[in-house]
């Protein structure tokens, strides 16, 4: 397994929380081989753990926290199909091993390493499948747009991975939209759902835009700035329908919210990736968790041999 | 003549350290007890009820909270706590 990096089996990776111990290339070596990763792949899971162990991701509190989310993992650049990563039909499921123990070792790492065991520090009422492990590439070359990782400031040519602190996804249906300016208005409907319906602004969300759906944009020639732009059109939330009590729901907003419009997400707090076969007019939906500087920050981190 | 098994340890190979508690104060009168707010939701709710019984009961009673709850307590806060308090309570959530 320590083939697969330059780097040195006793060098430091990161501090693992929740145990705050220092954790080396060859205890992650040692987890990647548990977790069933080829020796190419360890470098990626460097990277992540990389990103994972920072103060901005916050990857205690993830562990700690009663929602079910994990780090959602999304690898960008030449990398994914050297190491034969699946980006296209069942990209956010089983069957490819790159896809499925990339994200697997990333979790092992935080549970052997650092000690964040189901039950102790990881109090998650339900957990979900994300806590497995969840790791996909994009689909780059299938996309009319700039990549999730260039939209994040790297180059095209450049190796990434992103962690967004995510639940497992869900499937957003749209069969019948022909045109991009209805199938925005879907997924702004469904995406209003993320998490929760009166959840506005605190938690970030992420879209992983399947081919087909991305042909309607691509036939309307619209690029990831003009979809963002209208989609944060569509994303906007009358407070007065999520006040707590409206509805006879207790849950929602403080009343100093009445007679506002709100965005469903912050600026920058919806992630979007074009993944998945070729055929089937779904995306999907993975719902964050408490964002920003109180919670956890998507961080991405270049992969290096 | 076959090769020796190598078993690799997957953990940090630590193990806890022991510490003694501190002596259980017998008597509320006069102790200064901490109140630490993680910042979710109505723990203020419970911790004003709980200053209120706390200081009926002769207590000195000091409140705190934590930045945020997603987050380990800042270790200033923690020492904070520690030299000021003899005894700490902290609300959880919701």
């Amino acid at each position: 397994m320590l083939d697969g990096t330059n780097r040195a089996a006793d060098e430091v990776v990161a501090v693992m929380p929740p145990a705050l111990v220092e954790c080396t290339v060859e205890k992650v070596a040692v987890n990647a081989v548990m977790a069933g990763c080829l020796p190419e792949y360890l470098p990626v899971v460097l990277a992540a753990l990389e990103a994972v162990c920072t103060d901005e991701f916050n990857m205690h509190g993830i562990l700690a926290t009663t929602m079910g989310v994990g780090p959602v993992l999304v690898v960008n650049g030449p990398v994914s199909s050297r190491i034969g990563m699946n980006s296209g039909v069942n990209a956010l499921g089983q069957g490819n091993r790159a896809n499925a123990t990339i994200g697997r070792a990333v979790q092992l790492v935080v549970r052997n390493v650092g000690g964040g065991a189901p039950g102790g520090i990881d109090r998650a009422t339900h957990g979900s499948m994300a806590k497995l492990g969840f790791c996909f590439a994009e689909d780059e070359a299938g996309s009319p747009w700039t990549t999730l990782s260039e939209d994040r400031g790297f180059d095209r040519s450049q190796d990434v991975v992103t962690a967004f602190c995510g639940e497992a996804p869900r499937i957003l249906v749209d069969q019948k939209s022909r045109s991009a300016d209805s199938l925005v208005r879907a997924l702004a409907e469904g995406l209003r759902a993320s998490v929760s319906p009166r959840v506005v602004m605190g938690m970030d969300g992420m879209l992983v835009l399947s081919p087909e759906h991305m042909s309607r944009f691509r036939d309307a020639g619209w690029d990831r700035n003009r979809f963002m732009s209208e989609l944060a059109g569509h994303l906007t939330v009358e407070a007065d329908e999520i006040l707590a009590g409206a509805g006879g729901i207790e849950e929602g907003l403080p009343e100093g919210f009445a007679g506002t419009t709100l965005p469903k997400f912050r600026p920058g707090g919806l992630l979007v990736v074009h993944a998945g076969g070729p055929a089937g007019l779904f995306s999907a939906i993975v719902g964050g968790w408490v964002n920003g500087p109180m919670g956890s920050e998507p961080t991405s981190r270049e992969i290096t041999p | 003549m076959s090769q020796p098994t190598v078993v690799l340890d997957p953990t940090a190979g630590t193990t806890p350290s022991d510490r003694t508690r501190s002596p259980r104060p017998t008597s509320l009168v006069g102790v200064t007890v901490g109140l630490l707010d993680i910042s979710k939701p109505r723990g203020d709710v419970f911790l004003d009820r709980v200053a209120e019984r706390l200081g009926e009961q002769g207590a000195t009673v000091l409140r705190y909270a934590k930045p945020t709850f997603t987050k380990p307590a800042p270790v200033d806060l923690r020492h904070e706590i520690a030299t000021q308090c003899a005894a700490v309570i902290e609300a959880l959530a919701d």
